[in-house]
């Protein structure tokens, strides 16, 4: 591989304080030789290649930390080659994948099948997360030790939450001492059971069970009590409410450690959306009022929450055509996870260098991998992005295998132009 | 019904009737009006008109249902449809077709109108963006029962000659009803001042919103009220995680004559079945020729849902 020469790119690394026209070079190996102002025509070999970026931005790609694929068992909703696609479309060059497959991630020979696939099949870093419980059952806890050894860095139940409680304090106690990553995705089962949307008026108009906030907020506060007692690493999947918002401020202004995520569907949208039983919108945790969304946009804004996902979860046709309370829960979302974030930045909800951190380095941190960067030395994984530039979200045009994209017609303001993963590159839009 | 005349030209703009939340006050008052002309054809010696000679209804119940079903199937045959109810327990549905798969496969006989009763919330909207006819709703999971509201609605105008002006409790199971919800927007639509009475945990997540009162206190939600709708109790749902026991909901939300005096002299009591006596009301009460109307709100409902079937098949 030849050298590369990126040049005139408003470069943002928020790692690195970064924010600036300059270049990168792109070394023989794939990884990140030079970065800045200082990389500019001028002081590049003559007869090299160079790529001139003019009114683009180069940011590092994305680290989503919550996506689903269907490999094993459910192929015909997304396999790896088809996530690679859609996630390369959006700039996104890492993601962590969730182990609600069939069968679950939760065993050491699986994760060998999953590495291999993903390395065969995909362009992408797949990092595949394993499950905390057996079969996602919430009886008995995985192999932590075992299953890290093997690569896994992160763990979580994915679209379940442990509810017992003292299998919780054993997962965290356990946790601790083999320094695992815990995901929860916070949702007491017996309060939500049944539930569709967010309780409030809107269920009420249309007649549909309500999942209420404090189905949330319980979970939470019963799993920061835990955290005095047994402190691991510990994060919160995705956050829905103010009510939640509240306890995490306060349990990280107490001095708490712990780090939270938002997808960016409830960063976006809000309970209204789902007009006329529009399952698309049938989301886990549930779209809740505008207060609600407001308060998680504040939450992004004072690092309540740390990072936003796309909680991409492709569903086939046939598992949405139905009624609403029999209709599949979850939305595609990884190619439209950075325009979406981007129109927060337009309508000045949230500052563009934290949008780019809470999709970059801050995942990257929380699961200490070397990505979501521009650290000299590191993989060339990189995202080009036209920051203006206008399109609409249409269903037919999505790479993923599955379109139940929950921003079907929406208008658009940026568009990701290029992806390099690896200093190659591996989307270009054309 | 001086306004309901005078508004009788207008037609029915929409092509389903799935929810009062839908209709305007003309079409509702298009409906009531056009229901009137068929209540003493109900009592009459022949009862048959050619209305909807050649047209076909199915009826779908996915819900068991006795006198919604049977009132729309009378209410077809009366205008001379061809009737034919599902037998849901014998059909497709058993084996794990889906809803929409059901519908296409009706939709090729070429029905006129659907109506269609389903333990899902939106289940009908789902129904009719795939058919080519009328879809009429009988009750979607906890949404909307229409028909009966309108029934009620028309009971009320019989007795009373309008909803306007008077003041109505709806009592009981808010929360799993579709009949409360239906009748608070059609009510409110009409004129009525709506109070509805339930425990806590019985009333719906901001019910305030639709625009009636809410009380959980029977004795002040009655007070001085002209028509007391009681709702079943859904018994299945009752114990432990709801009410304590079906005594103590009885003696704080059963319709009694003590609670009963606090409404007016002459209030009206209505129930859409079926009823449990001696748990929502008391059984004397539910009885009394001079107070319950229970009975005539089956009668009407005929008239109601020929008045529906007539207006929407037109419209495809």
């Amino acid at each position: 591989m030849k050298e590369k020469y990126l040049i005139n790119a408003r470069i943002i690394d928020p790692k690195n304080q970064i924010d600036e026209i300059g270049g990168l070079i792109i070394d023989q190996d794939g990884k990140i030789k030079a970065v800045g102002k200082k990389v500019t025509k001028d002081n590049l070999p003559k007869e090299s290649e160079i790529t001139d970026l003019k009114n683009l931005i180069l940011i590092p790609g994305l680290v989503d930390m919550r996506v689903f694929v269907g490999e094993p068992g459910f192929e015909y909703k997304e396999n790896f080659r088809t996530l690679s696609n859609a996630a390369l479309s959006g700039g996104v060059t890492s993601v962590v994948s969730m182990p609600n497959t069939s069968p679950v991630i939760d065993n050491v020979s699986m994760v060998d099948f999953l590495k291999r696939r993903g390395r065969d099949k995909s362009r992408i870093n797949i990092f595949p997360a394993a499950s905390l419980t057996k079969n996602t059952e919430g009886k008995q806890m995985t192999e932590f030790g075992l299953l890290g050894r093997k690569g896994i860095i992160a763990f979580t139940d994915g679209i379940k939450c442990v509810q017992n409680p003292q299998l919780m304090s054993s997962i965290m106690s356990l946790a601790s001492q083999s320094k695992s990553l815990i995901m929860q995705h916070a949702e007491d089962n017996i309060l939500s059971n049944g539930g569709q949307i967010n309780d409030g008026e809107i269920s009420t108009r249309l007649g549909l069970k309500g999942i209420p906030a404090l189905a949330e907020k319980i979970i939470v506060e019963r799993d920061l009590s835990f955290l005095e007692e047994y402190f691991c690493r510990y994060h919160i999947s995705l956050l829905s409410s103010q009510k939640t918002i509240d306890v995490v401020k306060k349990a990280k202004n107490e001095g708490k450690i712990f780090t939270t995520g938002v997808s960016i569907n409830n960063l976006s949208l809000n309970e209204n959306d789902i007009g006329n039983f529009k399952t698309f919108l049938k989301l886990s945790p549930p779209l809740r009022t505008e207060n609600d969304r407001l308060s998680l946009v504040e939450g992004v804004n004072d690092g309540s929450i740390d990072v936003i996902v796309s909680d991409h979860k492709p569903e086939d046709e046939e598992s949405k055509r139905l009624t609403f309370a029999k209709a599949a829960t979850g939305a595609a979302g990884v190619e439209t996870l950075l325009p979406l974030a981007l129109e927060l930045f337009h309508n000045k909800s949230i500052k563009l260098e934290k949008l780019i951190s809470s999709m970059t380095c801050n995942p990257a941190k929380i699961l200490k991998i070397n990505k979501g960067t521009l650290d000299i030395g590191n993989d060339a994984d990189l995202c080009l992005l036209d920051i203006n530039k206008p399109w609409v979200v249409k269903q037919s045009e999505l790479k993923s295998k599955s379109k139940n994209t929950p921003i079907e017609s929406r208008k658009m303001q940026g568009q990701i132009m290029k992806t390099f993963v690896k200093g190659e590159i591996a989307f270009e839009r054309s | 019904m001086a306004i309901i005349k005078k508004l009788k030209a207008v037609k029915i703009n929409q092509n389903h009737l799935l929810g009062i939340q839908d209709l305007s006050f003309s079409e509702v008052s298009n409906i009531l009006d056009e229901a009137k002309t068929f209540i003493n054809l109900n009592k009459s010696y022949s009862k048959k008109v050619d209305i909807l000679r050649g047209k076909t209804q199915i009826n779908l119940f996915f819900e068991p249902s006795t006198r919604t079903q049977s009132s729309f199937e009378l209410a077809g045959k009366r205008l001379g449809a061809d009737v034919m109810s599902m037998n849901i327990v014998n059909s497709a549905i058993k084996k794990g077709e889906t809803l929409i798969d059901t519908a296409m496969t009706l939709n090729a006989m070429h029905p006129d109108i659907i109506v269609v009763r389903h333990q899902d919330s939106g289940a009908p909207n789902l129904l009719s963006q795939k058919v080519n006819c009328a879809v009429i709703n009988a009750g979607d999971g906890r949404r909307e029962h229409p028909t009966q509201a309108l029934l009620d609605a028309l009971t009320i105008i019989n007795r009373r000659g309008k909803v306007e002006g008077l003041k109505i409790a709806i009592c009981g199971d808010i929360l799993h009803s579709r009949v409360a919800r239906s009748n608070i927007y059609l009510m409110n639509m009409l004129g009525a001042e709506v109070n509805v009475v339930g425990p806590k945990t019985l009333l719906p997540h901001s019910i305030e919103r639709l625009g009636v009162k809410v009380f959980t206190d029977m004795k002040k939600g009655l007070d001085g009220c002209d028509i007391v709708m009681m709702l079943r109790l859904q018994n299945e749902r009752m114990e432990g995680s709801f009410l304590a026991s079906p005594r103590e909901y009885y003696e704080y939300y059963g319709l009694t004559p003590d609670k009963l005096a606090l409404a007016k002299k002459d209030a009206l009591i209505m129930h859409p079945g079926p009823m449990n006596r001696g748990v929502e009301i008391d059984t004397n009460l539910a009885d009394d020729i001079n107070r319950s109307v229970i009975r005539e709100q089956v009668e009407l409902g005929v008239a109601v849902r020929m008045a529906c079937l007539k207006l929407f098949c037109k419209n495809i």
